[in-house]
């Protein structure tokens, strides 16, 4: 006779006990175990136990032993430190200009004009598009690197600055923000474009071709048709990359390291808290700063999954190519 | 069609390709330094500045760097315990939140959405004091032989922090993938007496391996190339991985030993390109696999 599994009580139609419990909680025990063990130790406990450290004075100095309890001093040393308010200023000028022109408004272009031309050749692009999420970062951050670098190495200056006779210098040097938005943006821009091409590949064709037919041009195809009907995207797009944003400095370390006025809040923190920066490492600053993201995203992410319904715009997996 | 039509469609592409630009010379730039003594800008140049100077020397390195080969081991090392970790235990969950009922299962689907939206960046300064607790566990901690133990300052420490963190999309894909099997085959197997384990096993892995490789190869990639968390959590040189080894070459060299590093950067890019090239198709089911965007 089978041995069953259905939820129906017990096969014999008597009580259930507790081994009958356990014995049908052992299947989803044994496969989820790894994964709850794990996202608790990585995902749940790192919170409670930054938010511990952040309400001490721990860092190189005190030891991991002989730190104390200095309840929410960090957070007002936060406030009114001197750094605080440039590095927010450059955060939010980072965020702000990487989205507009890259995350959200690159990947809105491309994804328009790959849609708009044979289908191989669009696949094409994508895919070189797609190409810088894929490659380590250290490998891609030193193309950036070379593509800024002084003449006669340098390809912007060799290719470009000289030619025109314009003064030639390192560019990552001169203009550091700039090779900040640009290097993320590259990234960031991919992320955003395969959620638009496969929006716009889902617009029913009748509504495409019946705007052509009624007279559209082009231009107001996009604008009048397909836009609105992307816009559940669009938002999708522009708050998720905001947190991503807000939170990724690990090319932003590689590039400048934070120099020339690109310390964003993320990397202050882990400056702070991980690299030798003032000399010592001070876990517990570094710990509020970090906290201060550590709510913003528990919030934000929140309200994204309530917000969008995220499990609504997730439908079954399929394989397919783009 | 006339002149004007196929000026009009030429467009896009021609727009595009101007975007793309920075993608492309980038690319075309690494692979040209690594074959050139020196590069102008794009142009290969040998040691007096004259175009030419082809050479196969930056590779020299392949045989000349002690630490090279070392570097690599653990580089695959941490790619491969990411891809296996990742693989098994996302399989695992994915399954039992889409076939099994059990209390909880609700929380634990909107659980994994958050935290995959969560940015895991913001916990490493946490994550650093628990591998350090971690490492103080006897054998585990820092004895095992290869992989050095699952605590601070080794490989499969590292290893273990990056499968926790890539969890939560894993789990989600393989849910999805389990749902879009059909439930035939299981019931029969399982009206006939096969446990969940071998079900699991024989017959519904079997079902989704397309995605199965998707999420294999996305995942081998990420862990080859990574480098903040190696960085962050691996202090002794000899364990370091690629990434580290090579933003460490570019710290102590002047931009004229570019080259060199340049041949570093493709060796450590060649594994990526042929992935990319070759399964492309899953690489992109992989990102769109989870957003079907819709209206």
């Amino acid at each position: 006779m089978a041995r069953s599994t259905s939820h129906a009580g017990s096969p014999t139609g008597t009580r259930t006990t507790f081994v009958d419990v356990l014995r049908r909680m052992s299947a989803p025990l044994l496969f989820m175990s790894p994964a709850v063990i794990l996202t608790g130790v990585f995902f749940f406990a790192p919170v409670v136990i930054l938010f511990r450290i952040s309400l001490t004075d721990m860092s190189s100095v005190t030891g991991l032993k002989n730190y104390s309890m200095i309840g929410w001093q960090n957070y007002r040393t936060i406030l009114t430190h001197p750094n605080t308010l440039p590095i927010l200023w450059t955060t939010v000028r980072y965020m702000i200009f990487t989205l507009i022109f890259f995350n959200v408004g690159m990947a809105l272009v491309v994804a328009l004009l790959s849609t708009h031309i044979p289908r191989r050749a669009g696949f094409i692009y994508r895919a070189l598009w797609l190409l810088p999420r894929l490659t380590p970062s250290v490998v891609y951050i030193m193309m950036w690197k070379f593509i800024g670098a002084d003449t006669p190495y340098g390809i912007l200056n060799r290719h470009v600055l000289e030619p025109l006779g314009l003064p030639t210098a390192n560019l990552v040097s001169t203009e550091p923000f700039l090779f900040v938005v640009l290097t993320n943006g590259f990234i960031g821009a991919s992320f955003g474009m395969i959620v638009f091409t496969s929006a716009i590949e889902s617009i029913p064709r009748d509504y495409m071709i019946a705007a052509l037919v009624d007279g559209c041009t082009m231009w107001q195809r996009i604008r009048y048709v397909i836009l609105p009907m992307i816009s559940w995207p669009l938002l999708f797009v522009t708050t998720y990359q905001t947190l991503s944003l807000l939170t990724s400095f690990e090319q932003i370390l590689l590039l400048t390291d934070g120099a020339g006025g690109t310390e964003v809040w993320a990397l202050w923190a882990y400056h702070r808290a991980l690299s030798n920066y003032y000399g010592n490492f001070q876990w517990g600053f570094g710990a509020a700063l970090a906290m201060i993201l550590v709510a913003i995203g528990i919030v934000m992410s929140i309200i994204y999954m309530r917000f969008f319904r995220f499990g609504a715009l997730v439908q079954e997996a399929k394989i397919e190519a783009l | 069609m006339t002149w004007k039509q196929r000026l009009s469609s030429a467009i896009p592409v021609i727009l595009l390709t101007i975007l793309t630009i920075p993608v492309i010379v980038g690319y075309l730039w690494i692979i040209i330094s690594t074959f050139s003594t020196r590069t102008y800008g794009l142009v290969p140049v040998d040691r007096e500045g004259k175009i030419g100077g082809l050479t196969l020397r930056n590779w020299a390195f392949l045989w000349e760097d002690k630490n090279i080969w070392n570097v690599t081991l653990n580089t695959f090392l941490l790619a491969v315990l990411l891809t296996v970790g990742v693989l098994v235990i996302s399989a695992m969950a994915g399954y039992a939140l889409s076939r099994i009922s059990f209390p909880g299962r609700k929380a634990f689907l909107g659980g994994t959405l958050i935290l995959h939206a969560f940015p895991s960046v913001t916990l490493l300064i946490a994550i650093y004091f628990i591998l350090r607790q971690i490492g103080k566990i006897p054998v585990i901690g820092k004895g095992l032989p290869v992989i050095g133990g699952f605590g601070y300052d080794t490989i499969g420490g590292v290893a273990m922090v990056m499968v926790a963190l890539q969890l939560p999309l894993g789990v989600w894909l393989m849910k999805g993938f389990f749902d879009g099997v059909s439930w035939d085959m299981e019931r029969a197997a399982l009206i006939d007496g096969c446990s969940r384990l071998r079900v699991w096993w024989e017959i519904m892995l079997p079902s989704i391996r397309p995605g199965i490789a998707a999420l294999a190869i996305f995942t081998f990639i990420g862990g080859w190339g990574a480098y903040l968390i190696p960085y962050t959590f691996i202090t002794d040189q000899e364990r370091s991985t690629i990434s580290a080894y090579l933003q460490s070459l570019q710290g102590d060299t002047a931009p004229v030993n570019y080259s060199n590093i340049a041949a570093v950067g493709i060796y450590q890019l060649i594994p990526v390109l042929i992935f990319f090239i070759f399964t492309q198709e899953y690489l992109l089911s992989i990102f769109s696999g989870g957003t079907k965007g819709g209206t």
